[in-house]
């Protein structure tokens, strides 16, 4: 009995060294062994591999993994006024009273089973579709007919997942945690000064760093040199919380959002003792006055970091920007937007808060693969003359999903939860009602 | 470890719904986890909340319409097969099933695709539109902007034209006739992929 803990207490030893002296120090320093980077060459060989496997084994079913990427079906794009011409063409337009014909509610009925069939909005709200399995049993659902050794790959990961990689992240992960409350309370706990400032954002970077480890994440920065300053706004898209760590691993930001119960809630304290992050109670978030205010008077300190912020709201699947709410753009200060692009064969980032707690995402997470994704800095965007935060916002979102080779909705992201306001159908009734009475009749 | 969509949908229920449907066996499928992404109660059947949960539906004048056109009468759940047996109606009219034996008359016929048409008109079912459930629907399409006058007589004017026996109504034969010269297969048809 006593030998069996001696052995048990002496692997533990050296798992928790091997830990510490490969990954935690080079992590916490910023520098790379090398590791990761052959584990991602053989993963990407792996995967492949696994393609190949799977193309030779049904070479006839190939036309529906392409289609599979781009949908269900093809919609019809014709305006309004051209498709109820078309439908009109049979017939001649009246001499009195409004124009109609039994046959316009084709117009409407199609566009309605269409977004029956496959919508814009919803399937945003929901994992995107791979284009070929990549050895996860989750991912599975489109990949039918599997062979012997592909079995005998998945099962390898299946080991290599939950045996070595996951109690290795989780150990990472919760040192970083530990290290990030314990730190930027000590710090907080100095005078304020320069020396504090640089020691806080040492502490933030290492347990950054250390985080970004556990999740496995290999980040691709591009165009550096754009990267936000202090006093700015640092705009981005948003695909999940691990956003924040993947950011927070090149530099330093003010956190905006609003105060987590829990073990969020023990996080967030801590961060905020150390350095200017701006929480808001709940019951202040609905006062939008107050917010606006406080996010003004830091962008106006030049000496305080970047404000990060995810303009969207929610989470959406890591394949289209929606709607940025205004709020942000009407702050003022320079605009860093930034576009993140997770590549989804290594793991899906995207997390669907309607299905998952936070920790099963992170679970889940850490039983990926890896997180492989892309970080674009823009060229810092201001407001033009004559342009209303909504437009600026819109433009925003232009260049970052243009960037990032994401779709460019204008739909609100808000949809998630809540319904469509009605506003939205008046408009399609005026315009339908335009093409019955014409524009200047209508009074 | 086969997917998870499958093992619920049951080779031969796709079997039966491509015969009565005509969509292809991938289509099925991917029609399918469309309906389980929409389903969320998880109970394999999709109440209208569901559908109205869409937000480019839920701005479609006509949204309610068509969403009712998906439940049987006095019914408000529809399974996978009742939602493939609706959206077979605008699958396009392809060579090959133009001239089939008449008796059977598939989903997508020129017939059915109208019938569905009508059927946004017919609020009661009584398989006639009657000037008052004409109004309602046109109401529907134009919302406020329209006085109740003009679209009196916008209605007055489509039944006359439409209307042949007289009893200030159309039957789904006087809506065929009106229709007669309307491309009805293309504009009430979907480019379903394959």
């Amino acid at each position: 009995m006593e030998e069996n803990w001696d052995v048990a207490f002496t692997f533990f030893k050296i798992w928790f060294s091997a830990m510490v002296g490969l990954i935690m120090l080079p992590a916490m320093f910023g520098v790379s062994l090398g590791i990761t980077e052959v584990y991602m060459k053989v993963l990407v060989k792996t995967l492949e591999w696994a393609t190949l496997r799977l193309q030779r084994g049904r070479g006839e079913q190939q036309i529906l993994k392409q289609s599979l990427s781009s949908g269900i079906i093809q919609r019809g794009d014709g305006s309004m006024e051209q498709e109820i011409g078309d439908l009109r063409r049979s017939r001649p337009k009246p001499q009195v009273g409004g124009d109609f014909t039994l046959s316009d509610v084709f117009y409407f009925n199609r566009k309605g089973i269409e977004s029956i069939v496959e919508d814009q909005v919803t399937q945003r709200f929901t994992s995107e579709e791979l284009v070929s399995w990549n050895l996860l049993t989750r991912t599975n659902n489109n990949f039918h007919y599997i062979s012997l050794r592909l079995t005998i790959m998945w099962g390898m990961g299946v080991v290599i997942r939950y045996c070595l990689l996951a109690p290795l992240r989780i150990t990472l992960a919760t040192i970083g945690l530990t290290w990030l409350v314990i730190g930027t309370s000590l710090v907080g706990l100095l005078p304020s000064s320069r020396a504090k400032d640089w020691l806080s954002e040492l502490v933030h970077l290492m347990c950054y760093r250390i985080c970004a480890r556990g999740l496995s994440a290999t980040i691709h920065y591009h165009n550096k040199e754009n990267r936000p300053t202090k006093g700015g706004l640092c705009v981005a898209n948003h695909t999940s919380p691990i956003d924040i760590v993947i950011l927070a691993n090149d530099g330093c930001y003010a956190m905006v959002g609003q105060v987590h119960g829990g073990l969020m809630g023990v996080i967030q304290r801590s961060m905020v003792r150390s350095c200017p992050h701006i929480w808001f109670e709940r019951s202040e978030m609905k006062d939008r006055h107050l917010v606006t205010q406080r996010l003004k008077d830091h962008v106006a300190d030049k000496t305080k970091l970047p404000i990060l912020i995810f303009p969207e709201g929610t989470c959406i699947n890591n394949t289209s920007v929606m709607m940025f709410k205004k709020g942000s753009f009407e702050i003022g200060g320079t605009i860093f937007p930034v576009a993140i692009k997770y590549d989804p064969q290594f793991g899906d980032a995207f997390w669907n808060s309607a299905k998952y707690n936070m920790v099963s995402y992170l679970l889940r997470m850490m039983t990926s693969w890896a997180i492989v994704c892309n970080v674009w800095y823009l060229p810092p965007m201001s407001q033009e003359e004559g342009e209303d935060a909504v437009q600026f916002a819109n433009r925003v979102k232009s260049a970052i999903a243009h960037q990032g080779g994401l779709v460019d909705l204008s739909w609100d992201g808000g949809l998630k939860r809540a319904k469509v306001k009605g506003t939205y159908k008046e408009q399609q009734q005026k315009m339908y009602s335009n093409m019955v009475v014409g524009d200047d009749s209508s009074d | 470890m086969g997917s998870r969509a499958s093992t619920l949908l049951r080779e031969e229920e796709i079997e039966e719904i491509k015969k009565e449907t005509g969509f292809s066996h991938s289509q099925i499928t991917r029609l399918y986890s469309r309906f389980t992404s929409l389903d969320k109660g998880e109970n394999g059947t999709l109440s209208r909340e569901d559908f109205q949960r869409i937000p480019e539906l839920a701005i479609n004048p006509l949204g309610d319409r068509i969403i009712n056109a998906f439940f049987p009468e006095g019914e408000d759940q529809v399974n996978f097969r009742g939602f493939m047996r609706t959206l077979a109606h605008f699958r396009p009219i392809e060579d090959n099933e133009k001239n089939k034996d008449p008796n059977s008359e598939p989903l997508n016929s020129r017939t059915n695709k109208l019938l569905f048409a009508f059927r946004l008109y017919d609020l009661d079912r009584d398989d006639k539109i009657s000037r008052d459930e004409l109004l309602q629907v046109l109401r529907m399409m134009v919302g406020v902007n329209i006085s109740d006058e003009q679209l009196g007589s916008i209605a007055d004017r489509t039944i006359q034209e439409a209307d042949q026996n007289g009893d200030n109504s159309i039957s789904f034969n006087e809506f065929i006739k009106v229709l007669e010269k309307v491309d009805v297969e293309q504009k009430m048809s979907i480019r379903f992929l394959h």
